[in-house]
Parts: structure tokens; C-alpha cells; sequence
């Protein structure tokens, strides 16, 4: 079936099943890089991507059921040269090793500011709970997020 | 693919005009011994470039992996050539050219690749130099270089690397015989340069092998059985040859695959298939405690280290026994490959830790002259070691050469990465000491079984890959062997470093694995480092002397007597602030492999009384890596590796019944949480002259010891078994009262 998307800002016809799995539209119809499979189980967070704001896995979300939302991608969020200044503190922090759970935690860092622009330490874990990093680079994603709350001008 | 994907084989095989000017080439004071990937990979050009547009490109054979060697070797040779970092460009390793350096393995990418790549810049720059004093008329003493351009200071006149080349190739052996510079004019190294792939990552643009996407791609799943290499009793594809998009079920003896135009639909043949087939295999010896398994089965043995006994006189005697179990990788991404078939050549992106190997081995599998394959390396998730990186490749490849002329894209699921991957090996661990009047330890004893710690493929030992064994025409499986000293596989840091008079350490490698094995982060390092380091820890207490101070009393190394020291200042502020339930504190030590990296680290604990769970709060570690190419480089390493120490400690255990690996997704591997992950602070003991050397496995066994120490001081009962499992720990509550 035909299915029309908003995503980062222009819209999107994509013929394919009502549930086709919102990432592989995205990766594989949309050629968008950011969101990255993990598990496709909905436990791990790297296929995050934003539905009108709000951190959803896209492994887990038919695309049907977003036809219509607005969708932004690690791409829409920013790019090298005009980056979200989440991006812009990921960078100055260093806050990866292989930067493969990196998608999940930026958009949710992201997500997680506009709700609460100043967190605290103890937020912070909580809103990333679920977005696993192998790397064990969390600390440095959690003072990446700190610094990116500290530049809100 | 991205930019540094993009050298195509005609960039390599194209050899333009030739020839840089054999100006006075040194025949006299060639270096004793070649730094070893220089040897391999005599030509100079096959290490640096420079265009008569002023790029300046450096081959490296060592493979990013999420450790950021990419960066840490351009620093490296943008310094020794004396060009801007921004000039340098560093493309990725591809079997069509880049040096063979072998894998990217054992924390050796610096100081092997990192050391070739000075010399050999070291090399390009003193020929340059000199034929720039020809070109300009005077001394090569007398030249300065900025960023490439070479001037006279006595006439000011200049002139460039490139001009110099006029995009000629270096045409000379490589020989080390070049000087490279000394440390105090570095501009680069030793500074913390941000990594080169980052912000691309950061922003979604094409950098890891999942975003290579190439006309005509077909995607690919496969299906096996639960156990390595499990026979197919009955399939029935029939039905599944029909549902949408499939365009073909490949079926090679025991390999079993799927291809079909998009993902979702070649994931939904995968499930139906699996339905469909029925397998047989040997049932895993599981139901048994895989310590005592381990010292059960059959194994070669190999005293590693002897010291005879002394004349001293025991007086106290101590005995224990520890364990690891086996470990996944675990990498947050599946393993991924995209391979092509044209009938003639066989292209294959992966993210292995070694493309020339994994050609060797690929060879094997399909039956086909290395010449007809290409490997090209492409950025993955991190590995962590032997992942399944080389099987997802010959996977692809078998795949793709059923449909030639149309791409290939593989990706396992989480679940065939759980189940099928090589785990780290379980270790089954026996310590025993020997004290003397003033309480020295006069007498060390150490047995460790494991499997062996690499059983990573390559030409002629192509048997250990998945498909190999599965084709119709099966590879069998390599003779057992395991890494040896000085480095060590299963043995890897168990003679300990300490000075003990009488000493005897034996390896047992277990001959019939139960579980698939090879790699993980450090080898046998995470499970001997865990034993020694809690064994002295026990020591001391049975005698009541500070753990700190018992060990320096037996060690002499400076360097690692520094480390030790430093990290007691570190963590000076008081034990376990911050702890609701049971605070606790400790300590561990080791070098990395007895020859690389020195860590200590102090870890305060907090045990909640109720649920035995342990949370590891802070962690402090001191470090010496030698000289230091990028000190944040470094920090992230440490940082890294002892939060997934952490992990493996606390949380990390294959599972399996005799029938299944239960192990299948995060819900039954769980590792730490953002909410369980400790603050960390490194710091790095700079040593400019000292030779550089790995950063990335040196707190695994450290990391485990301090937080089992730290556990026993918090519960006054000592865990000897990891995982540091809430049950466990709350058993040993229960028994401590
Ligand atoms: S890939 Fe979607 S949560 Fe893991
Ligand atoms: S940086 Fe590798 S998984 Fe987070």
C-alpha cells in the first residue's frame, strides 16, 4: 500500500506493506543512515528515531501507524554543517567509541531537553536507561547532555 | 560508501608517471630489525602518498574498530611528515592495496601499525628533504617544513612536497633507517585531536557498513540450527519460494539462506524457513557447573612458567578456586556484510578485524584463488574481538555467488549474533601460595583450563567459519591451538608480575570446546588478572596486612609501583560515599600482558542488604601506556573498558541447556545500565620516551578483581565465581549473617 511520511520536514510516498517496520522504510526506501538496527525487539534503542517530539523505535513501529506524524531522523535533528547543539556537545565530549548506539542517544538526549532543559545527572540515566551502549561510553553521554543543557541560550 | 570507503582498486593499481628521485639512498646503517609491519610491506609508496594537488594520503592496514586508530595513526603521521592534520587523508583498508598489517587485534594497532607508519614517514619526509636541498641549492640542515612546504632559511626560497613529487610515487624500499622525530617537536602526537570519524557518525551521514547501499542490492537472511554445526533433518521451502519479494532460498548442504528484495521481507522468509526446517545436532554437556566441566575434559597441557623452588621455609599455606563463564561480545550491532559476485571477482565489504585473513579464509570456503577476492574494510559496530564478523562475511560471499551480478546485504539477527557468534571462554581457575616466616609468598601455584582464546580464521584454517563447516563439501575444523607466551591466549597474564621465589603456572586448553569460542576483549587476561588479584587480596587479609602495601612489598616494576601510587592518591576522598546499603571498597593491579599497559584501579561498591544486587559507584584508575599519541584517546579506552568489565562482572554469562543457547536477546543477556554504570576517572602517567603501546584491554582483569574485592570487604564473605550475581551475592549474605 502507499504510504505518505513527513520526514525531517518533506514528505515521503513509499509503497510497501502497512507493516513494514518504520526502519526499514527509513534505512532501506529513504537511504537515511541514522537509525540503526540493533535488535529489531524494541530493547536496545539505536533505530530511535523522533514522532512529533518523541523518542520512538523504529524496529517495533509499523509504518502505517505513523503515516502523517512528523518525523525527524539524527539527519533532520542536524548535520556537520549546521549540527543540534546536542550534536555539537557529543562532539566536544567525545561521547563514543564506535558511535553505533550514538543515533538513540542523541534523538533522546534531544527529546529529553526539550521536556526538561536543565536535568539533573540522576534524570539523565533514567531518560537513557533504555538505550544500551556496548562501548561503555556512558559517562561521557551523560556530561555530553549536561554540556548540551549548559549551551541553551 | 563513504569518502574514506571510496579508493577504488584502479587508484590502487594505477601506477602514474612513477618515480621520486633516488637521491642518496642510505645503503649503509639499515635498521636492525624492521618494525614488523614495515617488513611485510617493503614498498614506501604502499604507506604514503602525496598528489601533485597536495593531498596527502597514508595506508594504514590497521582497521577502525571504534577505538579511534584511525585518528591516533594520522596524528602519528602528519607530525613525522610535517604536513597539517586536515591535509592527511587515511582511507580504509582494502585487500586491492592497503599493507597487509594482519589483524587489528591485542591492543598491537599502535604499536605495530603506529610505529611502521613513523618510520616509514620518517622515511618520506628525509627523502623529500633531501631532494629539496638539491632542488633549492642547500644543506638539508638548513631547511625548515610547514605543513609540506620546505623552506631555505638562509634564502627564504621554498618549495613543496608536492611540486618536489610532481605526483611520482616514492619509489624506494622502505628500510627505518630515517630518524623520526624526537617527542618535544611533535605537533600532534600527544595531544587529544578529536577523532576524524565522529561527526559524521554524530549525524547520520554514510559511515558504517549497514548505510552501503548499491544498485540492484538484494537483502539476506540466514537460518541455521542452535548449535555450531547442527545438520538439517528436514526443510520444505516450497511454500516459501512464493511469499512476496523472495527471489531465491539458498541451500548449500547445511547452509541455509534466504534472499528477497527488501529486508522485511527476507526477514519474514527467515522466520518462515526456520519453521520449516528441522535440525539435528549433538546435544551441549550442559546441566553441570562449566568450571568443573572444564577440568573434566580432555586438554594439552603447557607448563608456562617455572621457577624452582628456594630453600625458604613454608609456614602458612593458602588455597583457592575461581571462574569465569563464557562471555558474548555482544556488539550492539549484528554482524553485517555486502558481497558481489561478477562471475570473476568476488568483492566483499565487512567489518572484520582482519581483511587479509578473512581472504585467505574466504578462499578456503569458496574454493577460489585470493586473487579473485576482494575484501574491503567498512566501519561496524564495536567488536570487542572475534565477533561475528568473518562468518556474516563468508556467509555473504556464499550467497552472492548463487546470484551473480546482484549485491548482497546481509545482516544476522540479534539472535543468530547471540547464538552463533564465538563467546569468550569460560575459565576454570586453581591458586595456591605459600607464605614464609615474614609472611613473603615463597611459593605460587597456578592452573588455569579454558578454551582456547583465538580460534580466528584465515588461509588454511578457514574450518572455525560457520559456512565452512555447514557446505556441502565441508572444511573441518582446525587442530586446537592457543595464543603463546610472552603474549599468551588462555595463559595471557597468568604468571603473575609479582617476584615469587618458587613458581609454577600451567595451562589447560580444553581440546572439544562445549560452546563456540575464540576472542573477547583481553583473552585469558579477564579471568587470570580476576584470580590473581583476588587471591592476594585474600592473602593479605588472612595475614591482616593492607592489600596495597602486601603487593608492593612483592613487586619491584617501577612503572607498575607508579601506577599503584598514583591511584591511592586518586582516591583519597572517603570509601563509599554515597552508599545506602553495604559500602565497600578495593583495589586491583596488573600490566597488560605482562609487557603493555599498566592499570591500577580503586572501585567503591554499594550492596543493597535486601537483594544482593551490587552497584559499583566509582571507579579510579591510573595508567601508563607509555608515550601517549592522543590522551583522550586513551581516557576513552580506559573509560570503556571498565565499565564493560564492570558489565561482565556483575551481570555477563552465556546461558544454555543441553538442548538451546538461551542466551537470545538483551532481555536474557542483560548488561549494565546507564542507572547501574559508575562514575570513572583516569588518569594517564604520560611517558614520552618510552614506546607506545595499547590502551584497550588493559582494565578488564583489574576492573573484575577490584570489584570483587571490594565485595568481599562489603559482605566480609569472598565471591570467587563471576558473575557477581544479586543471587549469589545474596546467598553469601544469607551465610554471613
Ligand atoms: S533496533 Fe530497535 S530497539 Fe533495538
Ligand atoms: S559507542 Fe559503541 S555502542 Fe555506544
Amino acid at each position: 500500500m502507499a504510504v505518505e511520511l513527513e520526514v525531517n520536514g518533506r514528505s515521503a510516498l513509499v509503497d510497501v506493506a502497512a507493516d513494514t517496520p518504520l526502519l526499514y522504510v527509513l534505512r532501506n526506501d529513504l537511504k537515511l543512515n541514522g537509525p540503526k538496527f540493533g535488535c529489531g525487539l524494541g530493547q536496545c534503542g539505536a533505530c530511535t528515531v523522533l514522532v512529533d517530539g518523541t523518542p520512538v523505535r523504529a524496529c517495533v513501529t509499523p509504518v502505517a501507524a505513523v503515516a502523517g506524524n512528523e518525523i525527524t531522523t539524527l539527519e533532520g535533528l542536524g548535520s556537520v554543517e549546521s549540527p543540534h547543539r546536542v550534536q555539537v556537545a557529543f562532539l566536544a565530549e567525545q561521547a563514543a567509541q564506535c558511535g553505533y548506539c550514538s543515533n538513540g542517544m542523541i534523538l533522546s538526549a534531544a527529546a529529553l531537553l526539550e521536556r526538561n532543559p536543565s536535568p539533573t545527572d540522576a534524570e539523565i540515566r533514567q531518560a537513557l536507561d533504555g538505550y544500551l551502549c556496548r562501548c561503555g561510553t556512558h559517562t561521557r553521554i551523560v556530561k555530553a547532555v549536561h554540556r548540551a543543557a549548559e549551551d541553551e541560550t | 560508501m563513504s569518502a574514506e570507503c571510496a579508493v577504488t582498486r584502479r587508484e590502487f593499481i594505477a601506477t602514474t608517471g612513477t618515480l621520486l628521485v633516488a637521491v642518496a639512498i642510505p645503503t649503509s646503517g639499515f635498521a636492525q630489525t624492521l618494525p614488523r609491519s614495515l617488513g611485510r610491506n617493503r614498498r614506501l609508496d604502499a604507506w604514503v602518498r602525496i598528489e601533485a594537488d597536495g593531498t596527502v594520503t597514508v595506508f594504514s592496514g590497521k582497521v577502525e574498530l571504534g577505538q579511534g586508530i584511525r585518528t591516533a595513526i594520522a596524528q602519528v603521521a602528519a607530525d613525522e611528515l610535517d604536513v597539517s592534520l586536515e591535509r592527511l587523508r587515511a582511507p580504509t583498508v582494502d585487500t586491492a592495496g592497503s599493507p597487509d598489517e594482519g589483524r587489528t587485534t591485542g591492543s598491537n594497532s599502535v604499536p605495530d601499525g603506529g610505529t611502521a607508519m613513523r618510520y616509514a614517514c620518517a622515511q618520506a619526509r628525509e627523502l623529500l628533504l633531501r631532494n629539496a636541498a638539491a632542488h633549492l641549492g642547500v644543506d638539508v640542515a638548513d631547511l625548515a617544513v610547514d605543513d609540506g612546504t620546505v623552506t631555505a632559511s638562509s634564502s627564504g626560497q621554498s618549495v613543496t612536497y608536492w611540486a618536489l613529487l610532481g605526483g611520482r610515487r616514492f619509489d624506494a624500499e622502505a628500510d627505518a633507517t630515517a630518524e623520526p622525530k624526537s617527542p618535544a617537536s611533535y605537533r600532534y602526537v600527544g595531544r587529544s585531536e578529536p577523532r576524524l570519524d565522529l561527526a559524521a557518525k554524530f549525524t547520520g551521514q554514510t559511515a558504517y557498513i549497514q548505510d552501503i547501499r548499491l544498485p540492484g542490492m538484494l537483502h539476506a537472511r540466514i537460518v541455521r540450527g542452535d548449535r555450531a554445526v547442527s545438520q538439517i533433518e528436514s526443510f520444505d521451502d516450497t511454500h516459501i519460494r512464493g511469499l512476496p519479494g523472495v527471489v531465491s532460498v539458498v541451500r548449500d548442504g547445511n547452509f541455509l539462506a534466504v534472499v528477497a528484495e527488501r529486508e522485511e521481507q527476507a526477514i519474514a522468509a527467515a522466520t518462515a524457513l526456520r519453521a520449516a526446517t528441522q535440525w539435528r545436532s549433538t546435544p551441549y554437556p550442559a546441566g553441570e557447573d562449566m568450571s568443573a566441566l572444564l577440568r573434566k575434559l580432555p586438554t594439552m597441557d603447557e607448563i608456562v612458567s617455572e621457577i624452582p623452588p628456594g630453600d625458604t621455609p613454608v609456614v602458612r599455606e593458602l588455597e583457592a578456586a575461581y571462574s569465569r563463564p563464557f562471555i558474548a561480545h555482544a556488539s550492539l550491532g549484528p554482524s553485517c556484510s555486502v558481497a558481489e559476485w561478477d562471475g570473476e571477482e568476488m568483492t566483499v565489504w565487512s567489518h572484520s578485524q582482519g581483511v587479509y585473513p578473512l581472504r585467505g579464509a574466504m578462499a578456503d570456503v569458496l574454493d577460489l584463488p585470493e586473487t579473485q577476492i576482494r575484501v574491503i574494510h567498512a566501519d561496524g559496530a564495536g567488536c570487542y574481538g572475534h565477533n561475528g564478523a568473518d562468518d556474516v562475511a563468508c556467509d555473504a560471499a556464499l550467497i552472492a555467488r548463487s546470484l551473480p551480478n546482484r549485491p548482497i546485504r546481509l545482516v544476522w539477527s540479534r539472535e543468530d549474533e547471540f547464538c552463533h557468534e564465538p563467546y569468550g571462554s569460560a575459565m576454570s581457575l586453581q591458586l595456591a601460595a605459600g607464605l614464609d616466616a615474614s609472611n613473603r609468598i615463597v611459593r605460587w601455584r597456578h592452573d588455569v583450563w579454558s578454551c582456547s582464546h583465538s580460534t580466528r580464521p584465515a588461509g588454511g584454517t578457514a574450518g572455525g567459519i560457520l559456512a565452512a563447516r555447514e557446505k556441502a563439501d565441508p572444511l573441518s575444523l582446525p587442530p586446537v591451538t592457543d595464543g603463546r607466551q610472552p603474549t599468551g591466549g588462555a595463559d595471557r597474564n597468568a604468571i603473575p608480575l609479582y617476584r615469587f621465589a618458587d613458581q609454577r603456572v600451567i595451562e589447560h586448553v580444553v581440546l572439544d570446546p562445549p560452546l563456540r569460542n575464540s576472542a573477547l576483549r583481553s583473552l585469558g587476561a579477564h579471568g587470570n588478572v580476576f584470580a590473581i588479584e583476588s587471591f592476594i587480596d585474600e592473602i593479605a587479609g588472612d595475614i591482616g596486612e593492607d592489600p596495597i602495601a602486601f603487593r608492593l612489598r612483592h613487586l619491584e616494576d617501577p612503572r607498575g609501583r607508579a601506577v599503584i601510587e598514583r591511584v591511592r592518591q586518586m582516591s583519597t576522598v572517603q570509601a563509599a560515599e554515597g552508599a545506602s546499603g553495604r559500602p565497600g571498597r578495593g583495589f586491583a593491579f596488573a600490566q597488560y600482558k605482562n609487557l603493555s599497559s599498566y592499570l591500577a584501579v580503586v572501585v567503591d561498591i554499594d550492596v543493597d542488604d535486601n537483594d544482593g544486587r551490587t552497584r559499583v559507584l566509582r571507579a579510579w584508575a591510573a595508567v601508563d601506556v607509555g608515550q601517549v599519541i592522543n590522551p583522550d584517546g586513551v581516557r576513552n579506552q580506559i573509560e570503556g573498558g571498565l565499565v564493560q568489565a564492570a558489565s561482565w562482572t556483575l551481570k555477563e554469562q552465556v546461558r544454555y541447556t543441553n538442548q538451546r543457547i538461551e542466551t537470545r536477546d538483551w532481555a536474557t543477556y542483560p548488561i549494565l545500565r546507564f542507572s547501574e554504570v559508575p562514575d570513572v576517572e583516569v588518569e594517564l602517567i604520560d611517558r614520552p620516551d618510552v614506546p607506545f603501546v595499547g590502551a584497550g584491554e588493559a582494565a578488564q582483569g583489574p576492573m573484575a578483581a577490584a570489584i570483587g574485592n571490594a565485595l568481599a570487604n562489603a559482605v566480609g564473605v569472598r565471591l570467587r565465581d563471576l558473575p557477581l550475581t544479586p543471587d549469589r551475592v545474596a546467598a553469601a549474605l544469607r551465610a554471613s549473617g
